[in-house]
């Protein structure tokens, strides 16, 4: 075994903690891409907030043996770049936990030691100034981290590498001296007597794991795998307006408008946003709009155009706390029943809640062959816990496997040719999905209208025709349905309990289970991502074997049970619901399940 | 001047030597006149209004400028007037209201042979549209911006509008407009507009030649049309916008490029009501010529089954590791 005696469920939990504007998220990527590259798998999550300067944020990373799921409590290293930070912490860290902080600040260390903890004054100021220069404080932090968990600094200085190397030799040699000082002062003050390490007491972090050529993983955010996904399901317009946390979206592709042939604008406010994505998807472009619910809102509007003209149009609506502007930068799952309502009457919509990194990055390319097969509006729902964690994944877990661009009855250019007769935009047929022409051909002229309309397109107030039209269009989600997927099972197929979630739950849920398996709890996770048209019978299903059922969401009125319950008749014995903005630990809702379930801790 | 990132007018597809050229591959046989244009339905407009004159000339346009139909995507709005594009034989997208320059600017952006016209109303340009028409300007899309002016909510049944004239009587304003109306001359200048005209719906040639003229312009052009409506708006009448027009082209001292004099015109509005091309700003392309995407031509054609290279997802994934 490449790691000595660590077990494969073994994992660390690490957090960096510091004021905004201290690069607090940078340095936690850093260091997350770091253990990757030495091998590790790993988790990481930031929480920061709706401020520029000044405020705590933080970074939490779980090393693991195996692939995680989601982040991991308690914390076993604190790095803290602020005093405050170690108050802040002190509660979620693990009796014998490291810590580490500058040297000059003011903090009792002999009362941190009598609480269990193991406080580690490092002069990083000092080493930054001296090596290279006081920026660099953050990289020696990292380092000093490294040598204190036993964890080897070479892919950290090839990172460093990599990362400054634009910016000029004198930041990377800089940068990298800090390092190997910080390193050097931590491996001789530290040699390997702390509890929690990346490797086993005694060994020195050379010999750890070194990262296999040809096993090598990518660390990446959730945001960036849908991007990918939607890169290769044929994405060709991007319009956003920006708002936290789907801003990065819009950047993404923003950055790499040039290299991919993607348009990426960056629209007057989210309505034209929406506006000029369907405008886009009307003339046969394979458009999206990333949002979060504030810009979804101002979007209810031109949903409804989508659902009424049939153009297919993706929404991304990455949720963060509500109501209002409620917690910016924070994670939640309070739109579902928002989304799946949204704009008035009645049209087909389809909607997807991926889960996981695997999945949101296929729900990029699935969400453009939906809206083109069904013609209609596809959203996608996430939210920031999912769309901002950074998750290591070998190369192989996003691949093309599967993935296809599926247009649906769309006419190409010689089947036009050949049309007689006028082409009626809004045939009736069976499925509801019309054969669609894009505007541009002289066979096919044709106008499409907000208004109820007629085959054609026209205005028309005729009341069978209205009826027919509705029915048409609605027909559309009973064919979509073929194409939801049920539930998925994660766990015992015989189990006491099942937690049943949506969306991003799914990672600190899967996790919950050995923690109540632990408890003397049998559990599994029966997880959504196909929100509508509802699975009702994939549902029903797979809902048949479950004795007790608890939802597990992020949200304050358990949404999704309540639409298990309008679709199903069934109802959850109990729930698990967070809305404080931050992500469910596994430890909390395997705590929170247990109560639920009265079984004795 | 300059003509943006892209080089030459890749993204425009109108000269300004007036040659109008779409996907002309698949240019139909036959001759082009008007009644190509006409569509089976007819206007449910009020006798006498004033779109009538607006259709008739935006037909007129399109013919002169032998632009087929089904080169051209016509995009309005919620309204009387936004009924447009139901009432020719063209492609059409009668949208929400307030939103059309939004939904065409899409369009434009994803396919630019499509010679793109959005009609609507004064309520839906200047009022619920009203920070579209803002961005619209100053982006410069390749876009013809005709708006049907007719001061008042029509479609509702008489409200006042944005453009409604100070002391105008409506079921929203019994005792009188008391703000100040918008002058979209003055705002389209102010917001950065490259085109801006007037013509009025009374004057079927002038109409025409404006249209013409914004559609021949590379970039936003806007044709402000004073439109008269019959049923509510019974002070803006045919002889109320008679009496007091005036075609700036008459006037020899004129300068139409000249942002100073249009200034000065455009904020006209009263007694004497300038009509014409009020500015014209020559040797800017339109914002598609920087819009990097479209260096590759046209998105919607795009051959998307390149994106199912495995090479392309492996480099994209090698820059995570
Ligand atoms: C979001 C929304 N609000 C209100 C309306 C109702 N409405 C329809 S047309 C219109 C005003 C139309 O005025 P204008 O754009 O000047 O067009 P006109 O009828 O005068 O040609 C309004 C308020 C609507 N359709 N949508
Ligand atoms: S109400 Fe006014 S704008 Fe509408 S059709 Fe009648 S005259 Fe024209
Ligand atoms: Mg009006």
């Amino acid at each position: 075994m490449a790691n000595g005696g660590l077990k494969d469920d073994f994992s660390l939990s690490i957090t960096v903690g510091g004021d905004a504007g201290q690069g607090v998220e940078s340095s936690g990527a850093l260091f997350t891409q770091a253990l990757a590259r030495g091998g590790w798998h790993v988790f990481g999550v930031p929480d920061y907030r709706s401020r520029i300067r000044g405020g705590h944020n933080f970074f939490q990373i779980r090393a693991a043996r195996r692939p995680s799921l989601s982040h991991s409590d308690p914390v076993h290293l604190l790095l803290a770049y602020t005093r405050e930070t170690i108050d802040v912490h002190k509660p979620n860290l693990a009796q014998g936990a490291a810590i580490i902080y500058d040297d000059g600040f003011r903090v009792d260390a002999a009362a941190l030691e009598a609480e269990g903890f193991v406080p580690i004054p490092a002069p990083l100021t000092k080493i930054a100034e001296e090596h290279g220069s006081k920026l660099m404080i953050n990289t020696g932090a990292v380092a000093a981290a490294c040598g204190v968990l036993g964890f080897p600094l070479e892919p950290l200085v090839r990172l460093l590498h990599d990362t400054y190397g634009h910016k000029g030799k004198k930041i990377v040699e800089g940068n990298a001296s800090v390092a190997r000082a910080a390193y050097a002062w931590a491996v001789e003050r530290y040699p390997g007597r702390l509890a929690y390490r990346l490797a086993e007491p005694g060994e020195v972090g050379e010999k750890t794991q070194p990262s296999q050529p040809g096993r090598e993983l990518m660390v990446l955010t959730g945001n960036e795998a849908f991007c990918l996904g939607a890169v290769v399901g044929g994405c060709t317009f991007v319009s956003a307006y920006p708002m936290t946390p789907a801003t990065p979206i819009l950047e993404w592709f923003a950055a790499r408008e040039r290299e991919l042939s993607v348009v990426a604008k960056h629209a007057e406010d989210e309505i034209a946003a929406v506006c000029m994505a369907i405008g886009a998807g009307f003339v046969g472009a394979r458009a999206m709009v990333p949002t979060s619910g504030g810009g979804f809102s101002l979007m209810a509007e031109a949903l409804g155009m989508a659902g009424m003209c049939e153009v297919p149009v993706v929404i991304v609506n990455v949720q963060r706390g509500g109501p209002s502007t409620g917690l910016p930068t924070r994670t939640e799952q309070g739109d579902l029943l928002f989304v799946l309502h949204a704009s008035q009457g009645e049209f087909p919509r389809i909607v997807l809640a991926p889960g996981t990194h695997e999945q949101y990055f296929e729900a990029g390319w699935r969400a453009f062959n939906l809206a083109e097969k069904y013609q209609c509006p596809v959203i996608v729902l996430s939210d920031q816990f999912l769309a901002a964690a950074r998750k290591s994944l070998p190369l192989d877990a996003l691949t093309l496997d599967g993935v296809s661009i599926d247009r649906g009855a769309l006419l190409s250019a010689t089947e036009l040719d050949r049309l007689d007769g006028p082409y009626r935009r809004y045939a009736m047929t069976e499925t509801g999905v019309s054969p669609r022409a894009l505007p541009g051909h002289p066979k096919a002229v044709f106008t499409v209208t907000t208004d109820e309309h007629g085959e054609d397109g026209h205005i028309t107030e005729e009341i069978d025709l209205r009826v027919a039209m509705m029915d048409k269009r609605m027909r559309k989600l009973e064919a979509a349905l073929a194409d939801m997927r049920g539930p998925d099972l994660y766990g015992p197929e015989d189990a006491d309990v099942t937690l049943i979630c949506w969306g991003s739950t799914v990672g600190p849920a899967r996790e919950a289970l050995p923690l109540l398996a632990g408890q003397g709890v049998t559990a599994n996770v029966l997880h959504f991502t196909d929100i509508w048209p509802f699975p009702v019978h994939k549902a029903e299903m797979a809902l048949q074997g479950v004795r007790r059922a608890i939802a597990v969401e992020q949200n304050h009125t358990a949404q999704f049970a309540r639409l298990l319950r309008m679709m199903t008749g069934f109802q959850v014995n109990g729930s698990v619901r967070k809305y404080d903005g931050r992500p469910f630990s596994p430890q909390q809702i395997a705590a929170r399940a247990l109560v639920e379930v009265g079984a004795r801790v | 001047m300059f003509d943006g990132a892209n080089g030459q007018a890749s993204g425009g597809t109108r000269r300004v030597d007036g040659q109008a050229h779409g996907p002309s591959s698949r240019a139909p046989n036959g001759v082009l006149d008007l009644k190509t244009y006409s569509s089976p339905y007819k206007p449910t407009w009020c006798p006498g209004c004033g779109d009538f004159g607006i259709l008739s000339a935006i037909k007129a346009a399109l013919v002169e400028l032998e632009i087929w139909p089904h080169e051209v995507l016509i995009v309005s709005g919620i309204g009387c007037g936004s009924k447009l594009p139901q009432y020719l034989y063209a492609n059409g997208f009668m949208t929400i209201h307030g939103r059309p320059l939004a939904v065409a600017t899409g369009a434009k952006l994803a396919n630019p042979q499509l010679h793109v016209m959005v009609v609507n109303g004064d309520g839906d340009s200047y009022g619920i549209g009203g920070n579209h028409f803002l961005h619209t300007c100053r982006r410069n899309p390749d876009i013809t911006h005709i708006v049907e002016n007719n001061q008042i909510y029509a479609l509702t049944k008489g409200q006042y509008s944005p453009t409604s004239d100070v002391g105008f009587r409506t079921t929203t304003s019994p005792e009188g407009v008391f703000e100040m109306p918008v002058n979209p001359v003055a705002v389209a200048l102010a917001a950065g507009a490259g085109f801006v005209a007037r013509s009025f719906a009374g004057e079927p040639k002038h109409l025409k030649q404006m249209i013409m003229a914004a559609m021949q312009h590379p970039g936003y052009a806007l044709v402000d049309v004073l439109q008269p409506c019959v049923a509510f708006n019974k002070v803006n009448t045919y002889n109320w916008y008679a009496e007091r027009i005036y075609d700036v082209a008459n006037d020899d001292s004129y300068d139409p490029t000249s942002l100073r004099d249009a200034w000065e015109r455009g904020t006209e509005w009263g007694e004497r009501i300038p009509i014409g091309i009020l500015y014209r700003r020559e040797g800017v392309p339109p914002y598609e010529n920087y819009v990097p995407a479209l260096k590759d031509g046209p998105p919607v054609e795009r051959d998307l089954s390149a994106r199912l290279d495995p090479e392309l997802l492996e480099r994209l994934k090698r820059a995570y590791v």
